[in-house]
């Protein structure tokens, strides 16, 4: 299965060329039309992003997210969640890499194959880094009023921690 | 960004000045206003070359007919989930782009051509509020709904798991039901007026 995320993106590139090749693309001519515009994108999702990952980084070095953490431990405890994943479930929806560095973290003190680390596992692989779409995505459009897409997105985050609970208990215990 | 994102902002930077100053952490939380910007200025330009590197490539995808071929395979489901969005129209051949990146897990391929897709939906839409196939289609991209998580089988078996995909069908089965609970979501909610 590892042998998969190594050829997945040589096998997407060399099926976009060949195609179009074969239509008789101008291919580099195409990709720099392409490429011109990403760069845009680039430039205008930086604002956004420096403002997202300044409070990220201050939740952190400040030790709130701890404290976050520990003022939800009982919440979590009612769901089931355990303890050592609130962290991870607190800065997932922010960070990337972040809740990596979480992850880690719990990989190194629980095991990946203890109950905590299967949930954290399922966790981080079942959910994206929802504020940051959101700004990345918004950020590059100029659209101001999200409307109802965050309540949307956090119950399908919180969708997603009740039911890695859920899952690891039916799948392994 | 709306009401709702300000006061998610502002209460991260509050609870943090708060925190930092009841536990004495201050000179760590300076370091980390100047550090965490700069560390965003650095994450937008190693995400530049890829960006332009997918966008580059998505055009030629696009030139070549991949993309037609893409958006009539997963029309039956974008039809249900995006009814607004005509099929074969750039916006929905670039949200199945983004889509199909996802699946299969080319997470550095997906926010580029998620970002594309935004801008062709932009096309349409003069205003500075989202309109519900934007909200939707932010609402499926924040839901992961990746086939194969190989970061995280790599993250696993580094750290000494006996089996890193054991958990697969518990990522699919909360997978599709946090998608569900999302698109129903914002199903429900897209008729309710938002600031």
């Amino acid at each position: 299965m590892d042998k998969v995320g190594i050829f997945a993106v040589p096998a997407a590139v060399f099926v976009i060329v060949v195609f179009g090749l074969i239509r008789g693309v101008p291919v580099f001519d195409a990709f720099l039309s392409g490429a011109k515009e990403g760069l845009g994108s680039a430039v205008s999702i930086l604002p956004p992003l420096v403002g997202l990952v300044m409070a990220v980084s201050m939740l952190n070095a400040s030790g709130a997210l701890d404290i976050l953490s520990s003022l939800l431990s009982p919440a979590a405890a009612f769901i089931g969640i355990p303890v050592q994943d609130i962290p991870l479930a607190l800065i997932k929806p922010v960070s990337g890499s972040g809740s990596t560095a979480v992850l880690s973290q719990i990989f190194k003190t629980n095991g990946p194959d203890s109950f905590a680390g299967r949930v954290a596992s399922v966790m981080a692989g079942s959910t994206e880094t929802t504020f940051y779409a959101v700004t990345v995505y918004y950020g590059a459009v100029g659209i101001k009023k999200t409307r109802h897409t965050i309540p949307a997105a956090v119950t399908a985050d919180i969708t997603a921690c009740i039911m890695s609970v859920l899952t690891v208990r039916l799948f392994f215990y | 960004m709306n009401k709702l994102l300000n006061y998610i902002w502002a209460f991260m930077i509050l609870a943090s000045i708060f925190c930092a100053s009841a536990t004495g952490r201050m000179p760590q939380l300076s370091a980390a206003v100047l550090s965490g910007a700069s560390d965003a200025v650095t994450l937008v330009i190693s995400m530049a070359g890829m960006m332009c590197a997918w966008t580059g490539l998505m055009k030629i995808a696009d030139r070549g007919g991949i993309t037609s071929i893409l958006s009539s395979a997963l029309n039956p489901l974008m039809r249900r989930i995006f009814p607004k969005c005509k099929k074969g129209s750039p916006a929905q051949k670039a949200m199945c782009m983004n889509i199909t990146a996802n699946m299969l897990g080319l997470g550095n391929a997906a926010t580029p051509l998620g970002i594309a897709a935004m801008k062709e939906l932009k096309k349409s839409n003069p205003t500075d509020a989202a309109d519900s196939t934007m909200a939707m289609f932010v609402v499926v991209n924040t839901s992961s709904i990746q086939i194969i998580p190989t970061f995280m089988g790599a993250l696993r078996a580094q750290y000494g798991s006996a089996a890193p995909f054991d958990i697969l069908p518990a990522v699919w089965v909360t997978s599709l039901c946090s998608v569900a609970v999302g698109i129903l979501c914002a199903k429900l909610l897209e008729g309710f007026p938002y600031g």
